[in-house]
């Protein structure tokens, strides 16, 4: 009786099933069938491919920019493309090799920890070519093109801003972890303060970092946004009021946090890196005054188009402000909070620092 | 006189309730035969002595633990069957999200009416493409050059598993004694540490130095794991807790160490080591066109050792002894204290060689991502073996080629790595719950099963109303 009645029961539950299966197939299924074509757009055999490293192309920096600029790229040239993810350090050789096996003329692989695999398949494939972004040899490596950024350029003008922005007279910023890559920004960005304190006389103090001991407030990752909202909550508790996190995802618990302050009455800001944080973490739109930006995307189509004309050299692409590889992102919505005084200034100091008249160093920029 | 009689009833449930288990876990392997003669073992000790122990301390503590450990031990070294069950479902699971996810199947489901056989060739063909790739990368790759480069994939496969299976032992090895190691990942952090540092830091000739990076590697993991070993035997801690918390202090400590000097390139400020001299790396098995080293063979000694260890060895018997029922393996006279202890440093010490195989074998290098998700995949991997050794040695093997196989997949028909990931979680949710891979495949008698669960549900009336 039992039994009978959970059989009834069960078939009663398949048919529902089966008409909301078909009911859903209806409304999505009854489109019409197009004819059959088999024109392709692949008008070269040239292959671009792309490594990732463990941040995976989702990462909302230099993994997913780099990916971006090689789609674009490869679609617009009618190019074939080849992508591959690394989870963990351990993948990175594997999917350099399964990318030579491929049959790839270029490699973009991202990010220093993947230095050695890329020298390593470099070396023992010398006919192939690789880019690899944000990091460069000591020894050049004939076939490998590094792709690196003298982000301090524009992370001074970041500073600069911020500076004349504050209203507290502090402003902050903080790290994923202690790599040049990182503290490039910080540099910059602290030096931009202390050049807008030389000419206004002012006393604008900067949390987080310290230029001169090479130390400062760090995360330990690139993962933990909890962190970099704690972190960002301390800074505001000591009078902060613009914050610039330079720790990727973790730059969004900075965002939170900075919301938070702003929805408790307080006037604070946010400065994103990397990309312009405006369009790519939309949620902190209200609070964004400006991004420092690295156009990993625009440098990669540069090189695959050199690459496929035959011009590939092993010369390092640096990113300047001069050649608009790295820029201080517009203020969009917080434009009016900008005084016109100080965008005249800023358009001065980057033409200075284009120019070689202003120079900005880091000991992490670029040795070119 | 009704003092006398009462421990029957209490006493009673028991005998029942072994047939009970056994029936749940088909397939009775010697371990469970183990665990039985211990448990009647225990029973019958309660049982001797009827009026020294109040009945309702007996039942209430006697059944429970045993009861308890079993759903685990049932977790651990289910049958057979099911594990191949699961691994299959898995598959398949995995194959349809593929297909879902894949944008020709996308399009043509937009259309199924008007021409179906679009919509079933694109799953079809999403679906199999993807595992064919899978296969490829992993085992036999029919375009590769030569039948060197057709095999490269299983050599692969071979040299992504070592770690895999020393670090699974670790772990199976602790499971048979009764405890949950999770502490596999701090456990080849640290062995990392150590092995890498003697590999750069020290210059030594050919040989000498791969065998000193070897010690050093072992006792790294040892350690690490032999403190949690001192730490459950002296104040029990509880190891779970411990193994995990040890797994932060081995990543903070390792990042740390990145951010020194001691650890850093000269010259350099990144948080990546000095790439290991060639005298401290494992020689290559068949050359350099194959990544395969040394480690691999050292993996199956591995678990020839374990397996002695386990079977063979009066230490093992100890292991086991404990791990099906500690109060009974102390009052046999068994030294539970030092048991754990040595458990717990033999399974870190296998865990270290997994470290070993990781800056010696393949990565040449510590970063802060030495050991990968090894420690945790290794947990996964002896589920996968029923913590037996060579069963773990074949799911260290199974997990390589999925690891292997991704990467051709990825490339080749751009399915996700992530694909993986699920299928492999999937497995682990499947084996943890084998009354559902058997429903799935109607291997559940119901009469057998109603028949078991009454006599459950009286077991357990019995011994409340006692």
């Amino acid at each position: 009786m039992k039994n009978s009645l959970r059989a009834t029961f069960k078939r009663g539950s398949m048919a529902g099933v089966a008409t909301a299966g078909a009911a859903a197939l209806l409304l999505t299924g009854c489109g019409a069938a197009p004819e059959a074509s088999t024109a392709t757009n692949t008008a070269s055999n040239y292959t671009g491919c792309i490594v990732s490293d463990s941040g995976g192309f989702d990462d909302q920096s230099f993994n997913q920019s780099s990916y971006e600029g090689l789609k674009k790229v490869t679609s617009e040239l009618g190019l074939k493309m080849n992508e591959a993810e690394s989870k963990t350090n351990n993948d990175f050789e594997p999917n350099l090799r399964a990318m030579v096996a491929a049959g790839c003329n270029l490699t973009v692989t991202v990010g220093f920890l993947l230095g050695d695999a890329t020298k390593a398949q470099a070396t023992a494939n010398p006919d192939k070519h690789f880019a690899i972004i944000d990091f460069g040899y000591e020894t050049p490596v004939a076939n490998v093109k590094p792709i690196i950024y003298d982000t301090a350029q524009a992370a001074f003008l970041a500073g600069y801003l911020a500076a004349g922005t504050t209203k507290t007279g502090t402003v902050a910023t903080f790290g994923g972890i202690k790599i040049p890559t990182v503290t490039i920004f910080m540099d910059g960005y602290a030096d931009g303060v202390k050049y807008y304190n030389e000419k206004k006389g002012k006393n604008v103090k900067v949390l987080g970092w310290d230029k001169a001991k090479q130390d400062g407030s760090f995360t330990g990752d690139f993962e933990k946004q909890d962190k970099g909202k704690q972190f960002t909550q301390n800074f505001l508790d000591q009078g902060a009021d613009i914050v610039m996190p330079v720790a990727g995802p973790v730059g969004k618990g900075a965002g939170a946090a900075l919301q938070e302050a702003k929805a408790a009455g307080k006037d604070v800001k946010l400065i994103w890196v990397d990309s312009d944080g405006f369009l790519t973490a939309p949620d902190y739109k209200d609070i964004m005054l400006s991004s420092v930006m690295k156009q990993m995307g625009e440098a990669v189509e540069t090189v695959v188009k050199q690459d496929k004309d035959g011009q590939f050299t092993n010369k390092p692409y640096v990113g300047t402000l001069a050649n608009d590889g790295v820029q201080l992102a517009p203020f969009h919505d917080l434009d009016s909070q900008v005084p016109a005084e100080l965008k005249s200034e800023l358009d001065q100091i980057k033409k200075d620092i284009a120019d070689g008249k202003l120079k900005v160093e880091s000991a992490a920029s670029p040795k070119a | 006189m009704s003092e006398n009689t009462e421990p029957r009833p209490a006493a009673a449930p028991d005998p029942d309730r072994l047939p009970a288990a056994q029936a749940t876990a088909v397939e009775p392997e010697p371990l469970e035969d183990d665990e039985a003669f211990v448990t009647s073992l225990d029973t019958a000790g309660g049982a001797h002595q009827p009026s020294a122990v109040p009945v309702s301390t007996q039942s209430g503590s006697l059944p429970g633990a045993p009861e308890e450990e079993s759903v685990l031990r049932m977790i651990f070294t289910g049958n057979g069957i099911v594990t191949i069950l699961a691994v299959v479902l898995a598959l398949i699971l995995g194959g349809l999200l593929i297909a879902m996810t894949d944008k020709v199947v996308g399009t043509t489901a937009g259309y199924l009416f008007a021409r179906p056989s679009d919509f079933l060739t694109a799953v079809w063909s999403a679906a199999t493409s993807s595992y064919v790739a899978l296969f490829q990368g992993a085992v036999f790759n029919p375009r590769g050059a030569g039948v060197a480069g057709q095999f490269a994939p299983l050599m692969e496969t071979l040299t992504i598993a070592t770690p895999l299976i020393t670090a699974g032992l670790g772990v199976a090895l602790a499971f048979r004694a009764g405890l949950f190691n999770i502490g596999a990942q701090g456990q080849i952090i640290m062995a990392g540490i150590l092995a890498s540092w003697v590999g750069f830091a020290l210059h030594l000739p050919m040989g000498l130095h791969l065998l000193l990076v070897l010690v050093a590697g072992v006792i790294g993991g040892a350690v690490w794991g032999g403190i949690v070993g001192v730490l459950k035997a002296r104040t029990g801690a509880h190891e779970v807790i411990v193994t995990i918390m040890f797994n932060y202090i081995a990543l903070y400590f390792l990042r740390y160490l990145l951010d020194t000097d001691l650890f850093q390139r000269p010259g350099a400020d990144t948080p990546i080591s000095p790439i290991l001299d060639p005298s401290a790396a494992y020689p290559l098995l068949f050359g350099s066109q194959y990544r395969l080293h040394l480690g691999f063979l050292l993996a199956i000694a591995a678990t020839v050792f374990v397996s002695w260890l386990l079977n063979r060895s009066t230490l093992g018997f100890e292991f086991r002894a404990i791990g099906a029922n500690p109060k009974a393996a102390l009052t046999a006279g068994i030294n539970v204290s030092r048991a754990t202890i040595l458990v717990m440093t033999i399974a870190g010490g296998l865990a270290g060689l997994a470290g070993v195989a990781q800056v010696a074998g393949t990565e040449k290098v510590l970063t802060d991502g030495v050991a990968a998700t090894y420690g945790f995949d290794a947990i996964t991997v002896a589920l996968l073996g029923r913590s037996s050794p060579w069963g773990t040695f074949a799911a260290g093997v199974l997990f390589g080629a999925f690891r292997a196989g991704a990467v051709q997949m990825q490339i080749q028909t751009g399915t996700p790595i992530d694909i993986v990931l699920v299928v492999q979680s999937l497995i682990v949710l499947f084996i943890a719950a084998p009354p559902l891979v058997r429903a799935i495949f109607g291997l559940n008698p119901r009469k057998k099963k109603a028949a078991t669960a009454g006599k459950t549900k009286q077991a357990a009336t019995t011994g409340g109303a006692a």
